[in-house]
């Protein structure tokens, strides 16, 4: 399992931290990376407590009382008007949200 | 002369009704004490004057038409700024949603919001509280810490600790905040006020900016157990624009306030009680705990073996469902935008989102973005999901030989401002005994005991006992939490 793997190394090397602000969308600055890899490695050394405990016949649970999804009626209903969707847009252009240009990366 | 904020809430919306005081009056009484004692303690992001007299003088206005008031009739109730608020801005305490000086106005009201207007409560102002709800001690705000009313070198808790400290220092009557593993419980211990975390699914969250949704649930704070038994009378009940939102009938917790105690069994778990645990905090909550058993209730001692791994689990499983519900935040539909010049879509995300969040909450997405990641999946958050499992099953062991569990809100009276703001993990096991009814997903409240007693280098300060039930049995814990605050010897203490 990958906690076995983790253990014996040092946790959250800068590149890793690199890495997981990359997925996480976060443009963090070298010196944010240098003290997020000291604090992430010390609490995630903290969680692996977790692994002290067999949960091989035990179930995740994901949600606390959702054994029914309750569905509402599927009837149309009035929404958010444009205007007020738009309101709070830091730039707007052809009465849609206007973003930086992009291609896929 | 005694303000209308020092009267409980029951009394206020009596007199209101009756038409011995207009609730512009205690609108007013309530603005003219934020005015006084705001400027130090710091409890609000934003005061909605304005807005909160033309609220009481419709009251006042309904009143002399002869139509029924509703049961917080002319009720200053402060609501902790994760609450959408049509008309006012809303922060969150984040600079995120914020543009220049303006904050974010959301286009619609928080179902809590619209009920407590329905319910003919007056809205003064938005409380402070950590970013995104995330942290204990209030200081993790964007704009500033607030301070607790007893000892102002203190932190009041968090993370709805605005909220805590508008009714501990009679700013307004109520207040509501957001409870994800303990923000309304701890503020409530640590400024001697009542907060109530509701079952999970009991009170709708559609209009609370959300953190961790599998945790995430709004509740009250008040001066007495009525008060906020009133209050959640009020928000309680299914919304449809919540699909996890109970459709079960809501209880009668008012009226449970009234009932005897006697026969309520009551779980003391060895756990709670370990190392760790402040001597003077564990007294105070051990006196409350036989206070109990004199009102009828009887005391045993049960077990909940898994509680020493609900820190760990908690900080994988809510920093793993923040990192996702945090991802709106992007810069694109509203709030803070940097858009580098020639920059591509990905270095504006990067860049506002590394400007807007704060540290914690960027440490946060961080870790649960860690957490989710190919790799650690397995090893971290669908562990963790499979030990919350073992505690919810503590949980109903425990509630087939009890009906109620007592136990310290915190390990530790309020701490300094400062004291653990650079150490992380220190802050997170300041939650150790709120955390395990959040993950369970159980009603628990929060109500004042014996405060710690005064040393040379501090003051007196306040102490909470929690009282948790099984899911949906709020009525037992609010006759519980009545019944012993007749007796508590922190009854009638204010700040001052």
């Amino acid at each position: 399992m990958a906690a076995e793997t983790a253990k014996g190394s040092a946790l959250l090397g800068e590149q890793e931290v690199r890495n997981v602000a990359k997925l996480a969308r976060l443009e963090l600055r070298p010196d944010e990376i240098v003290r997020m890899a000291g604090e992430l490695s010390a609490i995630v050394g903290y969680v692996q407590k977790l692994a002290e405990l067999d949960t091989s016949d035990v179930p995740p649970t994901a949600h606390v009382r959702l054994a029914r999804s309750p569905l509402r009626d599927d009837a149309p209903l009035p929404c958010l008007s444009h205007d007020d969707a738009l309101a709070e847009a830091p730039r707007v252009a052809h009465d849609g949200f206007a973003v930086p240009a992009f291609v896929d990366d | 002369m005694q303000s209308w904020l020092d009267r409980p809430i029951a009394d206020i919306a009596a007199a209101v009704t009756r038409g011995d005081v207009s609730a512009e009056e205690v609108t007013r009484a309530s603005l003219a004490a934020i005015e006084t004692k705001d400027p130090a303690l710091r409890a609000f992001l934003t005061v909605s004057s304005e807005t909160a007299i033309a609220q009481a003088r419709a009251v006042d206005a309904k009143r002399l038409r002869g139509e029924k008031l509703g049961k917080l009739a002319g009720v200053p109730v402060a609501l902790k700024d994760a609450l959408c608020t049509r008309g006012v801005p809303t922060t969150c305490a984040s600079k995120i949603l914020a543009r220049g000086e303006r904050g974010w106005h959301p286009p619609y009201d928080a179902t809590v919001v619209a009920r407590l207007k329905a319910a003919d409560a007056v809205l003064p102002g938005k409380a402070n509280m950590d970013e995104f709800a995330m942290g204990s001690s209030t200081e993790n705000s964007a704009y500033f810490p607030t301070q607790n009313p007893w000892d102002r070198s203190r932190s009041p808790g968090g993370s709805s600790g605005g909220s805590a400290v508008a009714v501990a220092a009679r700013m307004t009557a109520g207040a509501l905040g957001s409870d994800t593993g303990g923000s309304i419980r701890q503020p409530a211990a640590f400024t001697n006020v009542v907060g109530v975390k509701p079952t999970y699914g009991r009170v709708s969250r559609f209009g609370l900016v959300a953190f961790a949704s599998s945790l995430d649930q709004i509740g009250p704070f008040a001066a007495d157990v009525r008060g906020a038994a009133r209050i959640l009378e009020a928000i309680a009940g299914h919304d449809a624009n919540d699909a996890t939102s109970l459709t079960d009938p809501v209880g009668a917790y008012e009226a449970a306030c009234d009932k005897s105690p006697r026969g309520i069994r009551i779980g003391v778990p060895e756990e709670y009680f370990a190392e760790g645990l402040d001597p003077d905090v564990a007294a105070s909550v051990r006196a409350a705990i036989d206070e109990l058993g004199r009102a009828g209730c009887t005391i045993r001692p049960i077990k909940l073996p898994h509680t020493s791994y609900a820190v760990a689990t908690y900080y994988v499983v809510a920093t793993a469902e923040a990192s996702s519900n945090l991802a709106r935040f992007d810069g694109v539909r509203f709030g803070l935008r940097i858009e580098p010049p020639r920059g591509a879509l990905t270095d504006m995300y990067g860049q506002t989102r590394d400007a807007g969040f704060g540290d914690e909450v960027k440490r946060r997405i961080m870790l649960g973005t860690y957490v989710l990641s190919a790799g650690y999946y397995d090893a971290y958050y669908l562990k963790a999901q499979r030990v919350r499992t073992l505690i919810r099953r503590d949980f109903e062991q425990a509630f087939a030989e009890v009906d109620v569990i007592a136990t310290p809100t915190s390990p530790v009276p309020p701490f300094r401002l400062g004291e653990r703001l650079n150490d992380p993990l220190s802050m997170y096991l300041a939650d150790v005994y709120t955390l395990p009814a959040s993950l369970a997903g159980l009603p628990a409240l929060s109500l004042p005991c014996a405060p710690v007693p005064a040393r040379d280098d501090r003051p007196a300060l306040p102490v909470g006992l929690q009282l948790m039930a099984a899911p949906l049995d709020e009525e037992r814990l609010f006759t519980a939490a009545a019944a012993f605050e007749k007796v508590s010897p922190a009854r009638d203490l204010a700040a001052r």
